[in-house]
């Protein structure tokens, strides 16, 4: 009886805690008449698609440009991370606790002040407005996290599996790509979502070094959405529900990756 | 022979990143501390022969009439956030570590918002805080409360950015705090209970205590993610109006890019500013981590 009232105390809660999120949904049904109304329809019982079609209309340039912009992030954040991790987990170099510590504070910088470098940077190089630009300077968001989670994975790694490879002649190379890398699928895994989804939802490297660019990701289409027609939120609020899709999926799928990625941060390994 | 063979291994496998750190962190970190120094124009930050400045950013933002609000306003969004994500955080991390039916479902839900791209969350909390149709005065009115301006009027501009605030940081306070409690052995609390404290008590008593190190790991990780905060304000408010819940992130941001008339040497000032905030806030987290370690 008493489990039973907790539970329907924490069907509330979350309730009230995601009601924010009903809205964004319910809005973006809402007919442009409907959008004043007085009260509010709590319910889009008179729901329109015009919001998802002025999506379609609008924003699919956006959105592919999104993830293409996130896939290339999950790439090379990977590709640099994955061998650094292996590294300072099992080569353990000296003066490979530093590097750790330089990555922890890499962290903290506040990404304005990162794009304000990169900005005098890419005007000089003459690649602003580029989408190899825009992946370089998302990934710097993912880098120092994957390298620490990847390095707080393989330690876990008994050493005896990768003496045997190195026992059978395999090089330190194969023995990361062939033992060291598939047994981290897990980190891999997690890596991989949080950098998609960091330069998925980045707006701050995007507005500063991608604001003129012909190829332009889906948060810089909300904003020029809410700075240009203030009055069709059924159609910024059907492009913010297309763009929490990501997000979505990735709670679905990977629900415990999630959780794991975001206590990875704060307890140490 | 093999261990000189193992060290250059080593390295081979960090180069890719040291390089990275150095071309993609020190680089930029560098070129802003260079445009804080320097008296920029359109034109030299082109040509990239603008005149030193020495100090001479820093004595202007210092002077300039935002520096008092915006850093007021740092400090009171950066306090009032965190306390309010920390408080609701802990009291749902309890609340969830009861287990009942549903509770692990529940408990994922509730990482939506942090999940949520930024801009998301803050253009619907514009929408839902908008003064005439926003469902959050409409509730208000249902209740006999007038209308508030949330985000035009200046009394409560900041508090509204607040708000969004905390509701995007609770999911990280409440996943840690959670996996804090877990690692809190049940029968410490039994004990308790057993010994006729209430649950009241149990908490202020034994898990409050118990949970110190990963309570001042989530406030000082929150401390700096906080004082980063940008998009939400910027997007819901643009730090107005006039100023009034302008931060030192959103401040750097309006002087370099939100202008017609750049003004990169004190946009750069101002970043630098916030990064020494920051980079005390580290400090203090690596000295307590360190502490905990030993």
């Amino acid at each position: 009886m008493i489990s039973r009232l907790k539970t329907a105390a924490g069907v509330v809660l979350t309730a009230i805690m995601l009601f924010p999120v009903y809205w964004m949904i319910n809005v973006s049904f809402t007919k442009d008449t409907d959008m004043r109304a007085s009260p509010p329809h709590l319910i889009p019982f008179d729901a329109t698609l015009e919001g998802y079609r002025a999506v379609l209309d609008q924003q699919l340039p956006y959105l592919g440009t999104s993830l293409i912009v996130g896939l290339g992030t999950v790439l090379l954040t990977v590709v640099l991370a994955a061998p650094a991790g292996y590294s300072l987990a099992k080569l353990r170099p000296r003066g490979g606790g530093g590097l750790s510590f330089v990555l922890l504070i890499a962290q903290m910088i506040p990404g304005i002040i990162m794009a304000m470098g990169f900005y005098a940077i890419y005007l000089n190089a003459g690649i602003l407005n580029s989408l190899p630009g825009l992946i370089l300077a998302d990934s710097t968001i993912a880098v120092p996290f994957a390298v620490l989670i990847f390095t707080a994975f393989m330690s876990g790694i008994p050493d005896e599996l990768l003496q045997a490879a190195r026992m059978d002649g395999a090089t330190t190379w194969r023995t990361f790509v062939s033992v060291a890398l598939p047994i981290s699928r897990n980190a891999v895994v997690t890596v991989s979502l949080f950098a998609f989804l960091w330069a998925w939802s980045d707006f701050v490297f995007a507005s500063t070094l991608d604001a003129g660019g012909d190829h332009q990701p889906i948060t810089l289409g909300i904003y020029h959405y809410i700075g240009n027609n203030n009055q069709q939120w059924n159609a910024i609020m059907a492009t913010a529900v297309i763009a929490s899709i990501p997000a979505t999926l990735l709670l679905i799928v990977a629900q415990r990756y999630v959780a794991a990625g975001v206590t990875a941060g704060a307890v140490k390994d | 022979m093999t261990a000189n063979r193992g060290r250059w291994a080593a390295w081979a496998f960090l180069a890719p990143v040291t390089g990275y750190l150095l071309a993609f962190y020190a680089w930029p970190l560098y070129r802003n501390l260079d445009l804080s120094l320097r008296e920029y124009t359109v034109r030299s930050f082109v040509q990239g022969d603008a005149p030193f400045a020495g100090l001479g950013n820093y004595t202007k933002i210092f002077g300039d009439p935002t520096f008092g609000p915006a850093l007021l306003h740092t400090v009171v969004f950066t306090g009032a956030s965190l306390l309010c994500q920390f408080a609701i955080g802990m009291a749902l991390a309890v609340f969830f570590a009861q287990h009942f039916r549903l509770s692990a479902t529940l408990r994922g839900l509730f990482l939506v918002p942090w999940l949520l791209p930024l801009i998301v969350s803050a253009s619907t909390w514009s929408w839902m805080l908008n003064s005439d149709s926003g469902i959050v005065n409409a509730a208000l009115g249902a209740v006999g409360v007038d209308p508030v301006n949330w985000l035009t009027s200046p009394q409560w501009s900041l508090t509204s950015v607040i708000i969004a605030n905390v509701w995007i940081g609770i999911p990280f306070n409440l996943v840690v705090l959670y996996s804090g409690l877990q690692a809190i052995p049940p029968e410490i609390n039994e004990a308790a209970a057993l010994d006729g404290a209430g649950g009241w008590q149990r908490f202020w008593r034994v898990t409050f205590p118990l949970l110190r190190p990963v309570s001042a790991i989530t406030l000082l990780l929150g401390l700096v993610y906080t004082l980063k905060v940008f998009d939400i304000i910027w997007i819901m408010t643009r730090g107005g109006p006039t100023d009034a819940s302008t931060t030192f992130a959103t401040w750097s941001y309006r002087l370099s890019f939100g202008n017609l008339l750049p003004a990169f040497g004190p946009g750069a000032a101002v970043g630098n500013l916030l990064i020494v905030m920051a980079f005390v806030s580290g400090l203090i987290y690596i000295r307590i981590q360190r502490r905990q370690a030993a």
